[in-house]
């Protein structure tokens, strides 16, 4: 429970020194606060948090005032009508958060209209970029861990051909097609695609499991929102005996997220999945990160690659506040110097591509393994260096517009 | 009663003339418009929340009439709001029509033809039957727009919606203040429509159903009819309502299909109080507002002040906020009386 900044208006700054041409930077957060999704709005939260605590100085004279509000249900309606009242009510100069993506692209129009750049920490829907010129992206998207996974399958793990299975939201069908396309373009044949239901509910995955038992591709590629739909598809995986039937369970990181690892048991090892971030990442910077969450959060609390997002993109903020020495007023300065930007985080080197606006950072290839501490965690197999936003490269329908 | 039993003629004459007086415009009615034109000067920077209160009080009026006035109890709401938002959003997206008034009109009549046709079929049910059954519709109208994904753009949604400035003159501007004042016309002209259908004989059979149907079939009025006209009528305006969120957000996705949407307005409405016009606008700007300020109070546990009053008020106000002050307004004559 985080008890500081519950007061939904926090100024988290500190002041120090007070000169007179220091400027104040206010900073809008959107971010899912309350109700089902509650838990991956703190995920980013804390590491906003954490970063305006430990790097406050960094941009002294100037201080930030950050304004936190309720991103809301994924409708995009509720995330719009507050982020439009922090510019024009609350006058905030940088956007920031954004979990969903129908937040992010119902606003796209009003921060074009603004001139208020929108700095996104999660909306991983690949096209979000192209609505304006306003918007960066320090997260990712559904291109990132998908589509290096294809050619990675296929070279790597011995996939020659794969079936896919996805919860039918636009996430699942993003991350599929990116999957199919990298597959395909190394020579994989994907045998079939199946549609496993809403998010809102985690269905019994057995019978969609057994349907591809039976068709014996060498692998599964399963996309599902991370959280209770990971564990579920670990069980029936386990239970269907897939593994010994030579069917091997392969995915972007939402198969594993790091809270629910412990749980899946040995069924769960041998995934591999393609990702950016992972608790045992092994970089200075992580390790940093990793200590200093400790600190702030407890020893049971513990990052995410949300979380990992959230840090870089405060960290691309306050570099950008301090480049143009707390002169925000104008939004395509602040967009224009953020473009090309490149820095060092839990993740490992990051950078916004100045063409797109987009992350570009690396992918891993991490397998599950039984640790000699008897926990289960992940080894790094390998690593694809400056992944940029294929969809954009290649232009996938609305990636090209 | 006992003053219409020695005034008056006939029976017929008499019911007109009780029909005329409920009808007369009285002063205090007039109040929910002064405060919504005073809160357009007094909060310039607040106005993409105002349009957001002014489309559910639209959508809530809506339920009105058939929750409170006809007594359907239904859970699928949304699907006409729903019907109402895709209408104008395809429309814009696909066809490239993007006249905002003519887009309320293609609304209307869309959301009013689903509400026709499903109305015709579910309307032979009542209670937990008919409750289940709207709730299906309004999901199968999810999946089937999350299915054809490539047309309706699934949960992305239609995104960068532009339209027609309104009248070909009034562009949309950053604050709001154009979405306020045309969302608020347009409130102006359904509600003065459905006060009309609610002081009618029509609206005085609807009441006459919700408080005893057996005795409406006895007397021999069409129920069935009346029912699938009402309900056609009110998803009508729901899509209206559905249009002008479109139209306000220039944004739409199939979460407007939600049954969350549909719970919502049915607990606004019931919070200002059902069957009594204002209730919608009562239950309706409460509900936002306090939600508003609580999650600007504590993003994190503001749910729970909702939680609190919504408890509150089911326990204190039965019959809805403005029913309390029926009873206090009562209660006071009772006073002067003795």
């Amino acid at each position: 429970m985080r008890l500081n900044g519950w007061l939904g208006v926090a100024a988290v700054a500190l002041t120090v020194g007070g000169t007179a041409l220091a400027e104040t930077v206010k900073i809008g957060v959107v971010l899912p606060f309350s109700g089902a999704n509650a838990d991956l709005g703190h995920q980013v939260d804390k590491a906003f948090d954490l970063y305006v605590k430990l790097h406050a100085k960094d941009i002294e004279p100037n201080k930030i005032e950050i304004i936190k509000r309720d991103e809301g249900p994924p409708t995009g309606a509720q995330a719009k009508t507050v982020a439009t009242e922090l510019i024009t009510n609350d006058k905030v100069q940088i956007l920031t958060g954004f979990v969903f993506s129908p937040s992010a692209i119902a606003l796209a129009p009003v921060v074009t209209q603004a001139k208020v750049p929108m700095i996104i920490a999660n909306a991983g829907t690949a096209w979000i970029t192209n609505l304006s010129p306003y918007i960066a992206r320090l997260s990712f998207s559904m291109w990132h861990h998908g589509y290096p996974m294809g050619a990675y399958a296929f070279n790597k793990i011995g996939c020659k051909t794969a079936a896919l299975a996805y919860t039918d939201f636009p996430p699942g069908k993003d991350s599929t097609e990116a999957f199919k396309t990298g597959f395909e373009k190394a020579g994989g044949k994907v045998t079939e695609s199946i549609p496993m239901g809403s998010p809102v509910q985690v269905p019994d995955f057995t019978p969609f499991f057994q349907r591809i038992k039976d068709a014996k591709p060498d692998c599964m590629y399963v996309f599902i929102p991370s959280g209770a739909h990971a564990t579920g598809v670990t069980k029936a995986y386990g239970e269907l005996g897939m593994r010994k039937a030579g069917v091997k369970l392969i995915g972007p990181m939402d198969l594993i997220p790091d809270n629910k690892l412990q749980d899946m048991g040995d069924a769960a090892i041998g995934t591999v999945v393609m990702g950016n971030y992972a608790v045992d990442l092994d970089n200075a910077d992580n390790k940093a990160f990793n200590k200093a969450w400790h600190e702030a959060y407890g020893k049971d609390s513990y990052p995410d690659f949300m979380s990992a997002a959230g840090w870089d993109t405060m960290h691309a903020i306050f570099d950008a506040i301090k480049k143009l020495n707390g002169k925000v007023e104008d939004g395509s300065k602040v967009i224009d110097v953020m473009k090309g930007w490149t820095g060092n985080g839990p993740r490992g080197q990051v950078s916004i591509d100045a063409a797109t606006r987009d992350v570009v950072q690396d992918e891993h290839a991490m397998e599950v393994i039984r640790k000699p501490d008897g926990k289960l965690g992940i080894k790094v197999l390998g690593t694809t260096k400056a992944v940029k936003d294929e969809c954009k490269e290649l232009k996938v329908g609305r990636c090209g517009s | 009663m006992a003053a219409s039993d020695t005034i008056g003629g006939t029976p017929r004459q008499r019911a007109t003339d009780y029909l005329l007086r409920r009808h007369r415009f009285r002063m205090a009615e007039a109040l929910p418009w002064l405060i919504a034109i005073a809160v357009f000067f007094i909060f310039p920077t607040r106005m993409t929340f105002g349009s957001q209160v002014l489309v559910m009080v639209m959508f809530a009026l809506s339920l009105d009439l058939i929750l409170g006035y006809a007594g359907i109890v239904t859970l699928g709401h949304a699907a006409f709001f729903g019907v109402g938002a895709y209408t104008v959003g395809l429309a814009a997206a696909r066809l490239d029509w993007t006249e905002p008034i003519s887009g309320l009109f293609a609304a209307a009549i869309a959301a009013g033809l689903v509400g026709f046709v499903t109305g015709w079929f579910l309307l032979r049910y009542r209670g937990l039957t008919l409750l289940m059954l709207t709730l299906a519709t309004a999901i199968l109208l999810q999946e089937t727009g999350n299915l054809r994904s490539d047309i309706s753009g699934g949960y992305d949604g239609l995104p960068g919606l532009t339209f027609k400035p309104l009248l070909g003159v009034f562009d949309y501007d950053l604050y709001g203040h154009t979405n306020y004042l045309y969302a608020l016309t347009v409130l102006a002209i359904i509600f003065f429509f459905v006060r009309r259908i609610v002081y009618s004989p029509f609206g005085q059979a609807l009441t006459g159903i919700r408080e005893n149907v057996r005795r409406m079939h006895a007397i021999g009025s069409p129920v069935h009819r009346r029912l699938v006209t009402v309900y056609t009528i009110a998803a009508a305006i729901a899509g209206v309502a559905g249009a002008l969120f479109t139209q306000t957000n220039a944004y739409v996705t199939l979460t407007v299909f939600d049954f969350d949407n549909s719970a919502k307005v049915m607990v606004m409405l019931i919070l200002g109080g059902t069957g009594r016009l204002y209730g919608a606008f009562v239950g309706a700007a409460v509900y936002m507002v306090l939600e508003d300020y609580f999650s600007k109070l504590s993003p994190t546990f503001w749910q729970f002040g909702i939680g609190l009053m919504l408890v509150l008020a089911v326990l204190f106000t039965p019959r809805g906020i403005l029913g309390l002050f029926e009873r206090i307004g009562d209660y006071l004559a009772e006073r002067k009386r003795s």
